[in-house]
C-alpha cells in the first residue's frame, strides 16, 4: 500500500503516565483516517508528536515515504502537515486575515503586504465553502467561524496533510455538517486529513479506516465499511457499550427551582438575550433547555447561578435567592457544571487535587481554623478520582493543565456531583468525553434524579436531549417556546420549536 | 541510553529544574563580570573575582552587618512583588509603596512637625513622643499602613474600574515622589542639614546587642532587628500562600478570576486585599530604610530604586518568599562586595553591570528553564 504518513513504533512517557506506547499509525494518501479512543487514551499527545510540538522518547515517522524529523511545529509545516488544536490557537485582537498569514507574512520594503493575502483568501474560501469574513476581528465571529480561520491557516500555508482534534466538539449540529462536507471537499481535493473524534457516528459517516488507542496502546485498525458503531465502541472501551439508556419513569415531586420572569440584559447586543423566561425544576425529574447554541441559553444559567446579573426572580426550596451572592446560592444547594471548563470550571494553574476542593474548601473538614487540612484534602480528592475514573499522570498531584480534556471535565462533574446538592445544573456535561465516560455521566444524571434530587440541564445534542431527559424546554433568541414531554416529542416539533416556529 | 542526571526524578522536578537556571543566571552573571574584569585590568581580575565572590563577608562581620542592613528593604520589596505576583498581580509600585512607607515611618519618628498659621511656622511637638520604647514599633506600623493604603489604591481601581494595576502603580510612584518632598519640605524640614529632620533614638530600630557583634572593634554597622522582622514576614507570606484558606482564595483569584467568582469567591475584595498586603510589605521596607542613625529623608525628587530592585529579586526568587530572602541576601552581598571592588583599579559600576546581565538572564528564565531541561531531558543517540 502507497502512504504518506507512517508513525513506527512511537513512544511517549509523561511524569507517571505513558501516553502512547509503540504505536504504528499508516495513513494512505487521500485517506480520512479517524482516531479513536477514550478521554487520556493519547489521542492528542500522538498528534502534538506528528506535528512537532512533542519528541517521542522512540519511534520514527515516515513522510511520503522518506524518514523525516518533526522538532517543531515550523518543521511541520514545511513538510505540508496542517493542525487545528482541540482549543483553537488564535490571537484574539487581530483580524482573520492577520490570523491567518501571521509567521507567513509577505513583505514588501518591510511592510507587510495583506491585499494579496487577503485575496488567496477569498479564494480559498470560496473553493472550499469555508465562509469567513476576512476583515473581522476572531474576538467578534462564532466558535464555528474561528474553526473556519484555523483551517484555512493550514490551507494557507499549502499543507496536504490535515489533523483535526476534536473538532467537532464544539460546533452546533448544523456546523458539523457544514465541515463534514469541507472535509468532504478537501478530501476530494486529494488532502489526507486525520480526525480525532469522539462521536462514532461521524467517523461512520466520513472516516476510511480508524486506528483504536486504549490506554496509550494501539488496540485495533478498522475498516470503517465493514464495522459497526458497536464494534468500535467495544474495540474502544474494551467491553460492549449500552447504547440504550436505562430509565425508570420519572416521579416528579416538590418544585425546588422556580424561574419567574427572568430577563438578562446584554449591553453588547441591546437587547435582552434571555427574555422573561418561567418554569420550574422539580425533584425527581431532569428538565432539559434545548437549542440552537447563542439562544440564551448560557446567560440563562448563569443568572440562575449568580454570575449576572439580570432581572425577575429565582427561587430556590421556596425561598427568594435573587439578591444573594453565588456563594450563598451554592451553600443553599445549587452545583453547577459550568459549560465553559477552561474559563470557570477549572483552575488550569492548580494541581488537581486544588481544583477538586473548589466549592469546599472553606468547609471542614478541608479547612481547620481557616489552614487547609492536607490529609483531608488528599484522601477527599483521591476517592473522587477513584469513584470517577479521572485520570491523569500523577493522580491528586497532576498540574490540572496537563490533564486530557475529557478527564479535565470528568473532575468538574466528580466536584459538583458529589457535593449532594437539591439542584444540579449541568450545561453540556458530556461536551468532549468519550462514549463510556458519557453513558457514565448520563447514569450519574439519571442517579441523582432517582435520588430526589431536580436536575436542569442545557445541551446542543438532540440525542442528549432525547434519551436523559424528561421535560424538555426549547429556547429560541432568549424567549420560552415552549415545553414538551420527552418521551412522547417528536424531532420535527422539537426542530420546529428550536428555529423559533409555532410559538 | 539516559545518563544518570536524566533518569533521575529530579528533570521531573519542576522547582529543581526552575532553581537551576535562576542558578544559571547568577553564574552567568558572574562569569561574565569577571570576563569584563579581565578586560580592564588582567593583573587584578582573579583578586577582583574572589572579592565579588566574597562580596558580604570581605571585612568579617562588620561587612556581614553591612550586608544584613542592605539587604533588609531588599527582601521587603521583593516580597511585596512575589506575594502580589502569586495572587496574580504585577506590583510595580513598589517603590512608590515605599517612599510612603519610609514618610510615614520618619513622621512619627522625628521630634517635631511644622505646622502653620498663615504665613507663619511654628514648631510644635511629635506626640508619638510620648510612646517611650514603643516609639519605634509605631513608626514601622505607620510604615506598614501607609504602604498598604497606597497598595490599595490601584487594587481599589482595578477591582472596580478594570484599570490595569500596572499603569496605575507605575504613576502611583510618581505620586509618592512628590507627595514625599511636598510633606518633607512642608512638615518635616531641617533647613540646616536640607533634609528631613533626624529620627529621635527611641524611634530607631533596636539594634539588640547586635553592635558588638557586627564590629572590628572600631567601627560597627547598623545592623537591627529589622532584618529579623523581614524574616519573620518571609516565613509568615511563606506559610500564608501555602496552608491557609486565605493564600487558597487568593491563589485562585491570582490564577482565574472567573472560576474563582464562580466558586463564590469574592474576587473584589481579594484583589484589594493582595494589594494592600503587598504594598505593606513594601511600606515596611521603606522602615527599614530609614529608621537608624545617620539616615535622613531627602527632598529630591527621586523614585527609589529598592522598589525596582524588588522585581528582579521576586524575579531571581522565583516567586517564593524563602526564595526572594536568598535573592535578596545575594544582592546585598555583590553590592558590599562592590565597594572593596574600589581598593582595586575597578569601579564600583561593575557590580551594577554584573547585577544587570543577572537580572534580564532572570527574566529571561524562560529559556534558560528550557535550556536546563534539554540537558536533563535530551536522549544520547
Ligand atoms: N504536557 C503533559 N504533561 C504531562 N502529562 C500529559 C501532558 N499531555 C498529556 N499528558 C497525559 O497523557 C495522557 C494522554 O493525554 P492526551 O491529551 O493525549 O489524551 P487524549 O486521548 O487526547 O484525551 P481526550 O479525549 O480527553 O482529549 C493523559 O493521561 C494526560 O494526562
Ligand atoms: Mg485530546
Amino acid at each position: 500500500m502507497e502512504t504518506i504518513i507512517e508513525m513506527r513504533g512511537i513512544r511517549k512517557a509523561f511524569p507517571g503516565v505513558v501516553a502512547n506506547d509503540n504505536i504504528n499509525l499508516v495513513v494512505a494518501p487521500g485517506e480520512i483516517h479517524a482516531i479513536l479512543g477514550e478521554n487520556g487514551a493519547g489521542k492528542s499527545t500522538l498528534m502534538s508528536i506528528l506535528f512537532g510540538l512533542y519528541k517521542a522518547d522512540r519511534g520514527e515517522i515516515f513522510l511520503r515515504g522518506e524518514p523525516v524529523s518533526i522538532d517543531n511545529p515550523n518543521d511541520a509545516t514545511r513538510l505540508g502537515i496542517g493542525m487545528v488544536h482541540q482549543h483553537f490557537k488564535l490571537v484574539h485582537n487581530f483580524t482573520v486575515t492577520e490570523n491567518i498569514v501571521l509567521g507567513q507574512e509577505d513583505r514588501a520594503n518591510g511592510l507587510i503586504q495583506l491585499e494579496e493575502a487577503k485575496q488567496k483568501i477569498i479564494a480559498l474560501s470560496d473553493q472550499y465553502g469555508l465562509k469567513v469574513n476576512p476583515d473581522s476581528l476572531i474576538e467578534d465571529i462564532s466558535v464555528g467561524m474561528q474553526q473556519r480561520v484555523e483551517i484555512l491557516k493550514m490551507l494557507y500555508r499549502d499543507a496536504d496533510i490535515l489533523i483535526f482534534d476534536e473538532p467537532t466538539a464544539v460546533l452546533t449540529p448544523q456546523e458539523v455538517q457544514e465541515l463534514i462536507n469541507v472535509m468532504r471537499e478537501l478530501s476530494n481535493e486529494g488532502k489526507t486529513i486525520i480526525l480525532i473524534t469522539h462521536k462514532l457516528h461521524e467517523i461512520k459517516s466520513i472516516a476510511d479506516r480508524v486506528t483504536v488507542l486504549r490506554k496509550g496502546a494501539q488496540v485495533a485498525v478498522l475498516d470503517v465499511a465493514t464495522s459497526s458503531i458497536a464494534d468500535m465502541a467495544e474495540a474502544m472501551v474494551g467491553r460492549p457499550v449500552v447504547f440504550d439508556l436505562q430509565k425508570a419513569e420519572s416521579t416528579p415531586g416538590d418544585v425546588v427551582l422556580s424561574v419567574r420572569g427572568l430577563s438578562v440584559y446584554s449591553p453588547v447586543y441591546k437587547k435582552n438575550v434571555v427574555n422573561d423566561m418561567t418554569f420550574d425544576v422539580r425533584r425527581g425529574e431532569i428538565l432539559c433547555i434545548a437549542g440552537v447554541e447563542g439562544n440564551g441559553q448560557t446567560q440563562l444559567i448563569e443568572a440562575i447561578a449568580g454570575l449576572t446579573e439580570s432581572q425577575g426572580e429565582v427561587w430556590l426550596l421556596g425561598e427568594n435567592i435573587s439578591d444573594d451572592s453565588i456563594r450563598e446560592r451554592n451553600l443553599k444547594g445549587i452545583s453547577h457544571i459550568p459549560e465553559d471548563r477552561h474559563k470557570h470550571g477549572l483552575v488550569l494553574d492548580f494541581k488537581l487535587s486544588n481544583n477538586l476542593i473548589l466549592q469546599n474548601y472553606f468547609e471542614p473538614p478541608m479547612q481547620r481554623r481557616m489552614m487547609l487540612n492536607f490529609s483531608n484534602i488528599n484522601e477527599f480528592s483521591a476517592s473522587l478520582i477513584e469513584r470517577f475514573d479521572v485520570r491523569s499522570g500523577k493522580g491528586i498531584h497532576t498540574n490540572t493543565r496537563s490533564m486530557s480534556g475529557g478527564n479535565q471535565q470528568k473532575a468538574i462533574i466528580a466536584r459538583e456531583v458529589i457535593r449532594d446538592t437539591d439542584l444540579l445544573i449541568a450545561v453540556q456535561p458530556t461536551r468532549g468525553l468519550d462514549v463510556g465516560a458519557i453513558e457514565y455521566i448520563h447514569q450519574q444524571l439519571i442517579a441523582q434524579r432517582d435520588q430526589g434530587k431536580a436536575v436542569l440541564m442545557v445541551s446542543l445534542e438532540l440525542d442528549e436531549v432525547l434519551s436523559v431527559s424528561d421535560r424538555i424546554l426549547v429556547m429560541f433568541e432568549g424567549n420560552h417556546m415552549g415545553e414538551f414531554d420527552a418521551a412522547t416529542v417528536s424531532d420535527s416539533e422539537l426542530g420546529v420549536a428550536m428555529a423559533g416556529g409555532n410559538r | 541510553m539516559k545518563r544518570w542526571w536524566q533518569r533521575s526524578a529530579l528533570a521531573e522536578n519542576e522547582l529543581f529544574v526552575s532553581s537551576l537556571s535562576s542558578v544559571l543566571a547568577i553564574v552567568i552573571g558572574l562569569l561574565f563580570g569577571f570576563l569584563l574584569m579581565v578586560v580592564v585590568s588582567p593583573s587584578e581580575s582573579i583578586q577582583g573575582f574572589r572579592i565579588i565572590l566574597t562580596g558580604g563577608f570581605n571585612d568579617g562581620l562588620l561587612s556581614v552587618g553591612s550586608m544584613i542592613v542592605f539587604a533588609t528593604p531588599l527582601i521587603f520589596t521583593g516580597l511585596s512583588v512575589a506575594f502580589a505576583y502569586r495572587t496574580g498581580l504585577f506590583n510595580i509600585g513598589a517603590s512608590g509603596q515605599l517612599m510612603m512607607g519610609a514618610l510615614a515611618a520618619t513622621a512619627v519618628g522625628v521630634p517635631q512637625w511644622w505646622r502653620y498659621e498663615g504665613e507663619l511656622r511654628i514648631a510644635m511637638d511629635n506626640p508619638f513622643l510620648q510612646l517611650g520604647s514603643w516609639h519605634w514599633v509605631a513608626a514601622l506600623l505607620a510604615a506598614l499602613l501607609a504602604g498598604a493604603l497606597w497598595g490599595l489604591i490601584p487594587g481599589v481601581l482595578k477591582a472596580y474600574f478594570n484599570v490595569n494595576e500596572v499603569v496605575a502603580t507605575i504613576m502611583l510612584n510618581y505620586i509618592a515622589m512628590f507627595v514625599n518632598s511636598l510633606v518633607i519640605t512642608r512638615y518635616l524640614f531641617n533647613s540646616l542639614i536640607g533634609r528631613a529632620f533626624s529620627v529621635v533614638p527611641t524611634a530607631l530600630f533596636p539594634r539588640m546587642g547586635m553592635e558588638n557583634i557586627f564590629t572590628d572593634g572600631l567601627r560597627s554597622s547598623q545592623a537591627n532587628v529589622s532584618f529579623f522582622i523581614a524574616i519573620f514576614f518571609v516565613i509568615v507570606i511563606y506559610f500564608v500562600l501555602n496552608y491557609t484558606v486565605f493564600g487558597y482564595e487568593l491563589k485562585a483569584v491570582g490564577f482565574n478570576r472567573d472560576a474563582a467568582r464562580y466558586a463564590g469567591m469574592n474576587a473584589k475584595r481579594n484583589l484589594m486585599l493582595s494589594m494592600m498586603i503587598s504594598g505593606g510589605l513594601a511600606g515596611m521596607g521603606g522602615a527599614s530604610l530609614y529608621l537608624f542613625a545617620g539616615r535622613n529623608l531627602d527632598p529630591v525628587l527621586q523614585i527609589l530604586p529598592q522598589g525596582f530592585d524588588g522585581i528582579a529579586i521576586a524575579l531571581l526568587g522565583l516567586g517564593s518568599p524563602i526564595g526572594v530572602f536568598f535573592a535578596g541576601m545575594f544582592f546585598s552581598s555583590l553590592k558590599v562586595g562592590g565597594q572593596f571592588l574600589q581598593l582595586l583599579s575597578f569601579r564600583i559600576e561593575i557590580i551594577d553591570i554584573i547585577i544587570s546581565v543577572v537580572i534580564y538572564l532572570a527574566a529571561l528564565s524562560l529559556i534558560l528553564n528550557r535550556l536546563v531541561l534539554y540537558v536533563l531531558k535530551r536522549e544520547k543517540q
